[in-house]
C-alpha cells in the first residue's frame, strides 16, 4: 500500500476553532473538549491541533516541530538545522503514554533563528529562508518531517482520534489566544502522522474539511513557484496556496479568499464597474488557484484566523461571534460544549469570516 | 490519359431502381459529374471513377434510392502491399506527381484521447448538477502575470496583458477564405459572435464584408502574408502568427491560381489567376529571435491591445519550441497535432510528419511548468478534437482551450470525403464555384455551428459536474482527473497520468 505522499488521499473531517479577542489565554483542554464532541466525524486515522501564542518565552524564534522515523533521520536533520540555524533550545515534545496512540515517531522541537551569515548569503528574506529550509528537510532528508515552523505557535498531530491526540500531547499544559483542531476521516490512508491536520508552513496553519476537486490544478500551479507538494493532501496544497497569495504576492486575506473561492462570473458581472474589473482581474490572473469541490477551512495566522467555505457551501460550518471569544466549528455542538449563549450563524459560501485577536504584549 | 487506367473506382454507387424516379436531382447536385441520365434507357447511370463519396446525392435523393459503398473489388490480399499502397503507385506512375490529400491524417495511429478516461465523484465528494448550480465555462486567454500592482489607496490596479474572453473553451480554427468559401467563413463568423468565442481567418485575409465580426475574429499572419495590412491587423481581437500546421509541418501552402478569382484575389491582395504560394518558412524568421521581432512588430502595429498567438505544428521537439515561443513575447501558443485538417497537403507529409497533439500538449504543458513560465502563455490545441470528451481531456491535460475546424466543417455538412483540394465541394464549403457556394446558407450554417458548440458545452458541464468541478479553470492541468487505459508506462509518463486502477 502506498504511503501518504505517493498517492492523493481525499478525506472528510471535523474542524473547530476558538479565538480570544482580548488575547486572554485559552487552555488547550478547551479545544480538545470542542473537537471531542464531533468524535463521529473522525475515524481515528488522524487528529491534530494548532495553538497560537503558546510559546511566549520563545516568541522571537521559529518553533520547528519534527517527526523522525529513526535516529539516523534525526542526526541528518539536526546536522542540517545546525548548519542553517542558531538553536536556542531543543527538546523532546512532551507526551504521555496513551493506549490508543501507537507507533509514534521520534518527536522533537527546536527553537531557532536563521544563522545571520547563511541568511545574508541566501539573499532571501527571513521567512522565505525558513520556508525553503522546511522544504529542503521534507523533500531531501528521508524519515524527517517538519510539521510546524511558525513563531510562537505550534502544531500537534498524530494518527488517532483528536481527543486522544490532545491527551497524548498534554495540550492542557499549553495556553494560547487561538486554537484550531481537526478530526480526520480519510477515505484511504495508511495512517501516517504527517498526513494528519493541521498542515502548517511558517505561521500559517490550515485545518480543512472537504475534498477539493481542483487539487491537481492547484498543485501543479504552485509547484512552479517552488512549493514541493510532498504529502499530496488537499490541506497541504491549500496551505501553500494561502502562503503564496498572502506572503509572497502580498494579497490581503480578503483578496486571497476572493481568489480561492472566487465569486461566480454571473455575480461579478452584476457588480459596479470598478469592483467588476478588480475581481475579473484577480480571478483571471490567479485562475489556477480557484478551489472547487466541498471545503470548509480555518486558516490560522499570527493574530487571527479566517474561516472560509467553498462557493456552493457544500460543507457545514457555523460561527459564534462573541465579544470575548468567537468559535468556528463544523457543527454547533462543538461550540455549545464551551459556550451555551453566543448565537451561531452560517456564513455564505465563499464569504470569508476573519477573526482577529488583540494579543497581550508579553 | 493513358489507354488503360489501373485504378478501379474506390466506391460503388448503389441505385435502387425500384425507388429511383429519374428526377435527375443527383445529376444536378454532383459537381464531379458522376450521375447522368441515359435517355435511351430512360434511367440514371453513374460513372463512379469521379465519385469521392461526399454523399451529397445520397443526402438529397428524395426517394433514398442511393447509397455509396466501398467497393469490394479487391487485389490479392497482402499485408505489406496494401491496396492503398498499390493504388498510390499506379497514381504516381500515371501522373508523375506528388500525391495530394485533404483533411486530417486518416491512418490508424493511436488516438490518445481514446486511451484516457475521466473521473467522477462518489461518496466523499458530491457531484454538482449543472441544471441546479452555476457551472462556469468562461475562459480567458492571454498572459497571466502574477505581479500585483496597487494604487496609492492600496487598491489593486487591474491591467496587464490583453486577454480574450471565451464563453466556452472552444474556438474555430484557421481556415482561409479561398480554401473555404465566403459562406462558410460567414457562418463561422456569425456563430463565433453568437457563442461568445472566436473564429480564425486563416492566411487568406479578411473579406471586407466580414470586418463587422471583428470582435470575434482572430486574424492570421502566415508566411505568404496574403491580405495583411494595418486595417486587417486591427480588425480582429487577436493576431495569430502561423508558423506551422499539423497536417503539413515544415511546408508551406499552395492555393492554385484558378481559385484566385474576384474577391479572393482582392482579399489576398494578389493578381487574379496568380498562384498563392506560402513559403515553407517565414522568410523573415530563421531563428527564434526573429519570431520575437515579428511578435513585437505586430504588437506595435496593433497598439499592444491584442494578444498575439503563435501557432506551431506538433513536432518532435515541440516542448523546447514552445518554451522558446513563450519567451518570445507571444501571449498564446496554439499547437496543431498531426491529425489536424488541411485544404490540401502532400499525402506523404500529412500521413508521416508530426506527432499526436495529446503527447505534444502534455509535454509542452509540463515543460512550461518546469520552467515556471506556464502562466506567461495560454495553450490552445487542435488537430483533432472530435467531441466534448476530447475537450475535457485536453483541458485536464493542460490546455486552456481547443481549436476545432474539422468538427466545425462536419457541422456545416462536410462528409469527410477528403477531396477539398479538387475545389468541387458539393456542400459549398471547400469550393469557390458560385453555384456550389450558394448551397451553404450562412444563417443555417451558423445555426448548426451554434448547436454543435452549445451541445458540447452542455456535455462539458455534465462531465465537470460529475467530477465536482464547477469552474473550467479548476479542470485545467488537473491530470488527476484522468487515467490512462491500455497505455505503456512510457506513454503514461509523457501524458503525466496514472493508469486506470491506480
Amino acid at each position: 500500500m502506498m504511503r501518504e505522499g505517493q498517492v492523493h488521499i481525499p478525506a472528510g473531517c471535523a474542524i473547530s476553532g476558538i479565538i480570544s479577542h482580548d488575547g486572554s489565554d485559552i487552555g488547550g483542554e478547551d479545544i480538545v473538549r470542542s473537537i471531542a464532541v464531533m468524535h463521529d466525524r473522525s475515524n481515528g486515522l488522524g487528529g491534530g491541533f494548532a495553538g497560537y501564542g503558546i510559546y511566549p518565552q520563545y516568541k522571537e524564534y521559529y518553533a520547528l516541530h519534527l517527526f523522525y522515523d529513526d535516529e539516523r533521520a534525526k542526526s541528518a536533520c539536526e546536522a542540517f538545522i545546525q548548519a542553517h540555524f542558531d538553536v536556542v533550545n531543543l527538546s523532546r515534545i512532551p507526551t504521555r503514554k496513551h493506549k490508543r496512540i501507537q507507533n509514534e515517531p521520534l518527536l522533537w522541537r527546536y527553537f531557532v533563528q536563521p544563522l545571520p551569515t547563511k541568511l545574508q548569503e541566501s539573499q532571501l528574506d527571513e521567512r522565505e529562508f525558513v520556508a525553503r529550509c522546511v522544504f529542503r528537510v521534507n523533500t531531501d532528508i528521508p524519515g524527517a518531517y517538519v510539521f510546524s515552523s511558525g513563531k510562537n505557535m505550534g502544531v500537534f498531530k498524530a494518527a488517532g482520534y483528536p481527543e486522544d491526540v490532545g491527551e497524548f500531547f498534554r495540550l492542557e499544559e499549553y495556553r494560547g489566544y487561538l486554537w484550531t483542531a481537526h478530526g480526520r476521516y480519510p477515505t484511504n490512508t495508511p495512517g501516517w502522522w504527517g498526513g494528519a491536520h493541521p498542515f502548517a508552513l511558517l505561521d500559517y496553519s490550515i485545518v480543512h474539511n472537504g475534498e477539493i476537486s481542483s487539487y491537481d490544478a492547484n498543485r501543479r500551479f504552485l509547484e512552479m513557484f517552488g512549493y514541493a507538494c510532498t504529502l499530496l493532501t488537499d490541506t497541504e496544497v491549500i496551505t501553500y496556496l494561502f502562503d503564496f497569495l498572502v506572503r509572497r504576492q502580498g494579497l490581503t486575506l480578503q483578496e486571497a479568499a476572493q481568489v480561492a473561492a472566487a465569486p461566480f462570473w454571473s455575480q461579478i458581472e452584476r457588480m459596479e464597474p470598478a469592483e467588476r474589473e478588480r475581481l475579473t482581474y484577480l480571478r483571471n490572473m490567479f485562475a489556477s488557484l480557484l478551489i472547487t469541490g466541498p471545503f470548509s477551512i480555518l486558516l490560522g495566522f499570527e493574530g487571527g484566523m479566517m474561516a472560509l467555505n467553498d462557493r456552493l457551501k457544500l460543507r457545514s460550518m457555523v460561527i459564534a461571534r462573541g465579544s470575548k471569544r468567537s468559535y468556528v466549528a463544523s457543527e454547533e455542538c462543538a461550540i455549545r460544549v464551551l459556550d451555551r449563549e453566543t448565537p451561531v450563524f452560517s456564513p455564505e459560501g465563499g464569504q470569508p469570516v476573519i477573526l482577529y485577536a488583540k494579543r497581550k504584549e508579553a | 490519359m493513358p489507354a488503360i487506367s489501373y485504378l478501379y473506382p474506390a466506391f460503388e454507387l448503389v441505385r435502387d431502381e425500384s425507388r429511383c424516379t429519374a428526377c435527375r436531382l443527383c445529376e444536378r447536385q454532383c459537381a464531379n459529374g458522376v450521375h447522368r441520365y441515359n435517355a435511351e434507357l430512360g434511367r440514371m447511370q453513374a460513372d463512379e471513377r469521379a465519385c469521392v463519396a461526399c454523399h451529397r446525392c445520397v443526402a438529397l435523393c428524395p426517394t433514398r434510392a442511393l447509397k455509396v459503398v466501398r467497393t469490394n473489388n479487391a487485389l490479392r490480399p497482402n499485408a505489406n502491399w496494401s491496396q492503398d499502397a498499390v493504388e498510390e503507385i499506379y497514381r504516381q506512375a500515371e501522373s508523375g506527381g506528388v500525391l495530394l490529400s485533404s483533411m486530417g491524417n486518416p491512418n490508424p495511429f493511436p488516438v490518445y484521447w481514446d486511451h484516457l478516461l475521466i473521473n467522477a465523484s462518489q461518496v466523499t465528494n458530491p457531484s454538482i448538477d449543472p441544471l441546479r448550480e452555476p457551472m462556469e465555462t468562461v475562459t480567458f486567454l492571454g498572459k497571466k502575470s502574477v505581479d500585483i500592482r496597487r494604487g496609492p489607496d492600496g487598491r489593486i490596479l487591474p491591467g496587464g496583458a490583453p486577454q480574450l474572453r471565451l464563453n466556452v473553451p472552444v474556438l474555430f480554427s484557421a481556415m482561409s477564405y479561398g480554401s473555404i468559401s465566403y459562406n462558410a467563413h460567414e457562418a463561422l463568423a456569425r456563430a463565433a459572435q453568437e457563442l461568445g468565442t472566436y473564429y480564425n481567418t486563416g492566411e487568406g485575409g479578411l473579406h471586407r464584408d466580414l470586418y463587422r465580426y471583428g470582435a470575434n475574429t482572430i486574424v492570421q499572419v502566415a508566411s505568404g502574408r496574403f491580405g495583411v495590412h494595418p486595417d486587417y491587423l486591427n480588425a480582429g481581437a487577436a493576431i495569430e502568427i502561423k508558423m506551422g500546421q499539423g497536417a503539413k509541418p515544415g511546408i508551406g501552402g499552395h492555393l492554385p491560381g484558378n481559385k484566385i478569382v474576384g474577391d479572393i484575389s482582392r482579399t489576398r491582395m494578389i493578381p487574379e489567376g496568380a498562384d498563392a504560394i506560402s513559403p515553407a518558412p517565414h522568410h523573415d524568421i530563421y531563428p527564434i529571435e526573429d519570431l520575437h521581432q515579428l511578435v513585437h512588430s505586430l504588437k506595435e502595429a496593433s497598439g499592444y491591445k491584442k494578444p498575439v498567438i503563435v501557432k506551431v505544428a506538433a513536432v518532435h521537439n515541440v516542448a523546447a519550441i514552445a518554451s522558446g515561443v513563450a519567451r518570445s513575447g507571444a501571449d498564446i501558443i496554439a499547437i496543431d497535432g498531426f491529425r489536424g485538417g488541411t485544404g490540401a497537403a502532400p499525402t506523404r507529409i500529412r500521413d508521416n510528419v508530426g506527432i499526436p497533439v495529446e503527447l505534444a500538449l502534455a509535454a509542452v504543458d509540463q515543460r512550461l511548468r518546469e520552467e515556471g513560465i506556464r502562466g506567461q502563455v495560454s495553450l490552445v490545441v487542435g488537430g483533432s478534437i472530435r467531441s466534448s470528451a476530447d475537450v475535457v481531456k485536453a483541458i485536464a491535460l493542460g490546455a486552456d482551450a481547443v481549436y476545432i475546424a474539422t468538427a466545425a466543417l462536419i457541422a456545416l455538412g462536410c462528409h469527410l470525403c477528403r477531396s477539398c483540394h479538387l475545389g468541387r465541394c458539393n456542400w459549398g464549403i471547400a469550393t469557390q464555384r458560385e453555384e456550389l457556394v450558394r448551397r451553404l446558407d450562412p444563417e443555417e450554417g451558423k445555426r448548426r455551428l451554434v448547436n454543435l458548440v452549445t451541445a458540447w458545452k452542455h456535455e462539458i458541464e455534465e462531465m465537470m459536474g460529475g467530477m465536482g468541478i464547477n469552474a473550467i479553470e479548476a479542470l485545467r492541468g488537473n491530470r488527476l482527473m484522468l487515467r490512462g487505459i491500455g497505455l505503456t508506462q512510457r506513454e503514461l509518463d509523457i501524458l503525466g497520468v496514472r493508469h486506470a486502477g491506480e
